[in-house]
């Protein structure tokens, strides 16, 4: 078995598929969306090689950097939500009544599609019908909040909703993380007299520091590629005020038929993630890593 | 010991063949029903039976009726929803794999598969079985110079519906000019009632307003003769028309918040009788005539009203219409059964013309004669009125370029939410026409 293993054609007959499936669908792309950045091209017709254009333009565009700003918001307060699942996720692992029953409620709304949530969060942002202003009219608000229709609070109306959507998919994780610690250095502690919060803080947390990291690198790169709710409930709007990278790309593409912008832009969102994974790395690792 | 592993051997063959054998039974069978002579016609279209149970089974019906008729056809059908049905047919056209027949929008929207030579011209079949079977002025709009490369099936136009109620209890008329209009819009917001919905933050719905003010205003040709640079867009009465959409807006002219709502969010406040107003187009006759899902109380209550005329503007004949045509079929340019695709399509405008209104209420782009047809009276009025319609502009967004349209939807939105000042409004789409024209 030794033998067929370390042969090299075996080798490369074993990986071939996987490296074959891994080039035609993702790097591949890739390149081609690089390259289709180059052309004038309306998705349909015949494409027209403009060099650089493209890209200068997007550099210099506005709108762009503006959507680029609304990503990294909802990238920042994604990661600051994270420290709320965390303590969450503590609770739910020292063995509180009910965890399992609580775990699976948040879990929940990650079952649901992004449409179907955008739907209801739409109907519970209606600014005269829906919930929350309703329930300020009650409350004695003469004026709600017009909520997705006022520029200025769009964006954080927004993030609501998201956070909500992924709160299950963080705690899971956290979760599981945080079972994995070992019991004995926790029963260790506690004979040594420590309270809940300093187990938490000095014996919990670091010791599952190397999952935090990667979920920080998900929520950020996941939030400035982020595009469902944000499409179903806005569509970047008004005036381009919830406008992320992502619709923004969309709507260059697909209802502009602005096929080498949109790809062009597709490229720039490529390259600012990369560069954002690469800071987030380097600012994390530079902490010694915990064993257990 | 070698006994077993020719067994297995023999097994693992007897499977290869055994497979092998399947697979050409079943390519056999294949052929043999081409082989039956049967030509297959593909055909995709965008009326799933869950979403638009009418017209799928209007489409169903002609096809089984013409299958039966012309022995050696079949049709094959493949359903989407109407958006995805965009994007597929955008991937499917850039990879030069279209349907032989799909449907299209007109103006903008077939303009750059025709550039692509992606599509057949079909004068021949409108002149052979189509003449003078259209509403004037819609096949046109399927036509890039000169030449018709989509047959219309549907017409809509554009009405203030209204609910009757709520105007008899606040003693409102039907408003016939702008000044009536905001006379009514007044009396409706002082007493706390939503004067009309409208869902901005799709922008079209919302457009509307924008294109019957500037049709009014301007006169019936002004948004048609921008997109074909004769006119400005900063022409001082598109700017006016976008100042009254705004005068509207400060007025509380329409549903709170309304750049958050589509069109669907903005019905809901018609439908449920918390708006007074709803300017939409007849697709929507449906949930006022004959729909079974909307209750006959409801239905009683809704009547429509033309747009009213402005005073002192240009538009004076309120028999002046925004509308435009909905979908229309293409025959694909690289289809191997061409001519029997075309004959098809000529087939089903004609037969759809028939059965559209009786079973869908959808108004189609062919004629259609009222006399022996069994109608609720909203939609004899209506097809009445487009008898007598002096004008038909196309939609702005229908007629002008996918990026201008895209424009002009977030424009529309922005001026809703009072985000851009109107001489913004115009500039804006003054530049991104500019650009185009160059």
């Amino acid at each position: 078995m030794k033998g067929v293993m370390s042969n090299k054609f075996v080798i490369t007959l074993y990986v071939l598929p996987a490296l074959i499936l891994i080039l035609l669908l993702i790097y591949i792309p890739i390149v081609l969306t690089g390259y289709y950045g180059l052309m004038d091209w309306n998705g349909i017709g015949k494409m027209k090689f403009i060099g650089l254009e493209n890209y200068i333009e997007l550099v210099q565009d506005k709108k762009f950097w503006q959507s680029t700003w609304h990503s990294l918001l909802l990238g920042i307060f994604s990661t600051v939500s994270l420290v709320g699942y965390l303590v969450l996720s503590l609770i739910l692992a020292s063995k509180i009544k009910g965890a399992n029953f609580l775990r699976k409620i948040y879990l929940i709304p990650m079952l649901l599609s992004s449409v179907a949530i955008g739907q209801l969060w739409a109907k519970i942002f209606d600014p005269t019908n829906g919930m929350i202003n309703r329930l300020l009219v009650m409350l004695g608000v003469d004026n709600p909040p017009l909520w997705l229709a006022d520029s200025n609070i769009v964006l954080y109306a927004l993030f609501i909703p998201i956070v909500w959507q992924y709160a299950g998919f963080y705690i899971i994780i956290f979760y599981a993380a945080l079972k994995n610690v070992p019991e004995e250095l926790i029963e260790a502690a506690k004979i040594d007299g420590a309270n809940p919060i300093q187990i938490a803080y000095k014996i919990k947390i670091p010791l599952i520091s190397g999952v935090i990291k990667v979920m920080v690198i998900l929520a950020i790169v996941g939030s400035l590629k982020y595009f469902d709710l944000i499409f179903v409930l806005t569509g970047g709007g008004p005036n381009g005020a919830s406008e992320v990278m992502a619709s923004y790309m969309y709507r260059e593409a697909f209802s502009k038929y602005n096929f080498g912008y949109g790809s062009a832009i597709g490229f720039g969102l490529l390259v600012i993630c990369l560069i954002m994974t690469w800071l987030i790395q380097k600012l994390l690792t530079s902490k010694e890593d915990v064993q257990f | 010991m070698v006994k077993k592993k020719t067994v297995s051997v023999l097994m693992s063959l007897i499977m290869l063949v055994s497979l092998a054998l399947v697979g050409c039974s079943s390519s056999s069978s294949t052929e043999e029903s081409s082989a039956d002579d049967k030509k297959v016609i593909k055909f995709m279209h965008l009326w799933p039976e869950g979403s638009s149970n009418a017209q799928f089974s209007i489409v169903k019906d002609i096809i089984e009726e013409y299958e039966k008729e012309h022995t050696d056809i079949k049709v094959e059908t493949e359903i989407l929803n109407p958006d995805q049905y965009r994007e597929k047919l955008k991937v499917l056209a850039s990879s030069n794999e279209l349907p032989d027949i799909g449907m299209t929008w007109s103006d903008g929207f077939i303009k750059p598969y025709v550039e692509g030579d992606m599509l057949a011209p079909l004068d021949d079949i409108v002149d052979a079985n189509l003449k003078d079977a259209f509403i004037p002025g819609v096949k046109e709009s399927y036509a890039v110079d000169g030449k018709t490369y989509g047959l219309p099936l549907e017409l809509n136009i554009s009405y203030v519906f209204y609910n009757k109620e709520i105007f008899e209890k606040f003693n409102l008329d039907v408003p016939q000019t702008f000044e009536e209009y905001k006379n009514v819009v007044k009396t409706l917001a002082d007493n706390g009632v939503v004067p009309a919905t409208v869902g901005a933050k799709d922008g079209w719905p919302a457009s509307f307003w924008f294109m019957y003010l500037a049709d009014r205003i301007g006169g019936s040709t002004i948004l048609t003769d921008v997109i074909h640079g004769k006119a400005k867009m900063d022409d001082p009465a598109i700017v006016k028309a976008a100042e009254e959409v705004q005068n509207l807006v400060d007025m509380g002219g329409f549903v709170k918040g309304s750049s958050a709502l589509s069109n669907d969010d903005a019905k809901g406040y018609f439908m449920n009788e918390q708006a007074a107003m709803f300017l939409t187009a007849t697709w929507e006759l449906p949930n006022y005539t004959t729909s079974p899902d909307v209750s006959q109380e409801f239905k009683d209550k809704i009547g429509y009203f033309k747009f009213p005329t402005y005073e002192g503007g240009k538009g004076t004949d309120i028999n002046s219409y925004v509308g435009g045509p909905g979908v229309g079929l293409f025959v694909a340019k690289d289809s191997k059964v061409q001519k029997e695709a075309k004959d098809f399509s000529a087939y089903l405008v004609k037969k759809w013309g028939e059965k559209s209104v009786t079973d869908a209420g959808v108004i189609p782009a062919t004629k259609v004669d009222t006399d022996n047809l069994d109608l609720a009276p909203m939609y004899i009025e209506i097809l009445k009125d487009l008898s007598e319609a002096s004008n038909v502009t196309t939609y702005f967004d229908t007629q002008s370029s996918p990026a201008v349209s895209e424009l002009h939807h977030d424009l529309v939105t922005a001026l809703f939410g009072k985000q851009v000042t109107p001489e913004d409004f115009v500039k804006q789409h003054a530049d991104e026409l500019a650009q185009e024209q160059e």
